[in-house]
């Protein structure tokens, strides 16, 4: 059995048949983790200034670029393991450096608020065992973490839910568009304005507490009498749902309040996020957007976007991300004034602009490693297939070294 | 999905009638639309034409339940999201400790599993909707979230 890396819900129950050290066929995993496990068309080759080179130049390179920077980024890492996350930290406290992931535009500041133990969470397996009430809020889990449904939350009946999804369970999607989770959720979907969640959440407060809520009284009431009979209630909150509130998460924590039956779960993307989240909250006490200066500085300014729009870094090193692909333009033009050092295992529009290259190995398939799941359980990755390309981890090693 | 010339290129193409249909094509149409069986071309039994005899088998063997079930699957649209493979009362009952609880299937005996993302459909006449008890079931169908499953 092997472990799919395409997602934070680290499906592990996935059978790979390899023939001569290729991946023939893979079976359980999603579309988009037979993908993942397949592997990229374009490898990443080793580059300095978009000119072949070898393994060890680039390195060397590398560590120079690094050395000489005034204020150096280490970035991306959701797609890393527990292992290359902790010589990443390691690395930022060496340079002195700035390092931020994926997630300071994404869950970061919800996961924060797990690891300060904020909320009643809870496990998959508790989810798949004894959820009755489920509550996909802001999160479309059919399209993000394609096997969510089938493993866990809906459709698989569990210890206390043997009648399945039929009988035992109720599906409701809030959310500002009918999601395909939102159709599976027949009959109990909730559409919201886009930034409305902070409303729907003092309306169905409201209306928990007895009162009759201001903000479509019906529909809202309903609701309230379906989450109060959970006897195992689960909110997955998505990234809709934490953009939307980012400034004041305590209204969940209030929502929480009144329903004493209902878990929290945040519904992460990369596999690891969650994995770096842990690390550095672990090592600094944050989660994300941290400056080793000394000592540990926490600012809104590390976070990549910040970084980019305040242009106070001067180089950057990307291990396992796109940055060039998913953020707005704008931002982008800074990343192209400054040399970029990108260790990925594929070619990407970032390696594209990179100073210098590094390709790894694909981890969960040509490495192995652990990686924390969306609910915190520690997955171990296993190593598919052999291959010549180093771990991101070993590669951080030897750029350590080279410093 | 296998068309009338495809059978009808494997056919002894004597028309001599024996099937019970006038032409060879004519049987060809039948064999698709499942009215007779390949045994009702006796000529094709013959030694000489074994290759083409398992061709024909092989190729209306993936077909037979869905012909007879009126189950088509969709994989180009498929996300391979499992949700059918859980749902699906048959996988249920045959694979308790497995597609039931949401793990991956543990046997044979499933009509629904994920192979490189894409859902594969064996076992179809275990389907509900098939047999002497049929049930108009719509477990697979009513969770696919891109209506890759389809009954005709
Ligand atoms: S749901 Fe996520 S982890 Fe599971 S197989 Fe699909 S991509 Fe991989
Ligand atoms: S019995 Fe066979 S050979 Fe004769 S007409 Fe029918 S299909 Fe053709
Ligand atoms: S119709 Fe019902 S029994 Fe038949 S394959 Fe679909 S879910 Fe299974
Ligand atoms: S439910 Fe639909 S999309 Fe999901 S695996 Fe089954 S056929 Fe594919």
């Amino acid at each position: 059995m092997a472990t799919c890396p395409g997602c934070a819900l680290l499906c592990d129950d996935i059978e790979v048949i390899v023939e001569n050290n290729m991946i023939k066929e893979t079976k359980n995993a999603c579309r988009r983790g037979a993908a993942r496990i397949k592997g990229c068309i374009n490898r990443l080759a080793p580059s300095i200034a978009q000119k072949p080179s070898d393994l060890e130049s680039a390195i060397r390179k590398a560590a120079e670029i690094l050395r000489n920077a005034k204020s150096p980024m280490l970035f991306g890492w959701s797609n890393s393991t527990c292992e290359a996350q902790a010589k990443g930290i390691q690395l930022a406290k060496k340079l002195g450096a700035v390092i931020d992931d994926t997630s300071s535009f994404c869950q970061g500041l919800l996961i924060e608020k797990f690891l300060q133990k904020k909320f009643r969470t809870c496990t998959l397996e508790e989810v798949r065992n004894n959820a009755d009430i489920l509550v996909y809020w802001g999160s479309d889990a059919q399209d993000s973490e394609p096997r969510h449904l089938s493993r866990f939350s809906y459709f698989p009946r569990g210890e206390s839910r043997q009648r399945g999804y039929e009988e035992d369970r109720i599906a409701i999607a809030i959310d500002v568009r009918e999601s395909n989770t939102a159709k599976i959720c027949k009959g109990h979907f909730y559409r919201i304005q886009p930034k409305g969640d902070r409303e729907f959440i003092l309306a169905l407060i409201d209306a928990l507490s007895g009162k009759v809520p201001a903000y479509e009284p019906k529909k809202i009431l309903e609701l309230a009498s379906i989450l109060k009979k959970a006897e195992f209630g689960v909110i997955f909150a998505g990234i809709g749902l934490t953009y939307s509130i980012k400034d004041d998460f305590d209204i969940l924590v209030l929502l929480a309040d009144k329903i004493p039956n209902f878990h929290i779960m945040p519904m992460v993307g990369h596999y690891n996020m969650r994995g770096f989240n842990e690390n550095l909250f672990r090592e600094t006490g944050f989660v994300n957007r941290v400056k080793f200066d000394g000592k540990v500085v926490h600012d809104n300014k590390y976070s990549i976007v910040e970084a980019f729009q305040e242009k106070s870094i001067d180089a950057l090193l990307i291990v396992g991300s796109d940055p060039l692909s998913s953020l707005p333009r704008s931002l982008i033009r800074h990343l192209t004034s400054i040399p970029v050092i990108c260790i990925d295992p594929c070619v990407t529009m970032t390696s594209k602009i990179a100073a210098v290259t590094i390709p790894c190995a694909a981890s969960g398939i040509e490495s192995a490693g652990t990686a924390i799941r969306m609910d915190g359980k520690i997955i171990e990755l296993s190593k598919i297939i052999g291959s010549d390309y180093l771990a991101d981890e070993e590669l951080l090693t030897r750029l350590m070294g080279a410093l | 999905m296998v068309t009338v010339m495809e059978l009808y290129q494997l056919l002894p193409k004597t028309n001599c009638k024996i099937c019970g249909e006038s032409t060879c094509m004519a049987f060809s149409v039948a064999l698709l639309g499942r009215k007779k069986n390949i045994s009702d071309c006796t000529p094709i039994l013959e030694e000489n034409f074994k290759k083409q005899k398992e061709k024909l088998e092989s190729l209306l063997l993936p077909s037979a339940g869905a012909g007879e079930t009126g189950m088509i699957v969709h994989p180009e649209i498929c996300t391979g999201c499992g949700n059918c493979v859980v749902a699906c009362p048959v996988d249920v009952a045959n694979d308790p400790r497995g597609a039931a609880i949401g793990c991956a299937p543990t046997n044979d005996k499933v009509i629904f599993r994920v192979i490189d993302g894409k859902v594969v459909a064996s076992n179809i006449k275990e389907c509900r909707r098939f047999g002497k008890n049929k049930v108009l079931c719509y477990a697979c169908i009513d969770p696919c979230p891109t209506g890759a499953i389809e009954f005709v």
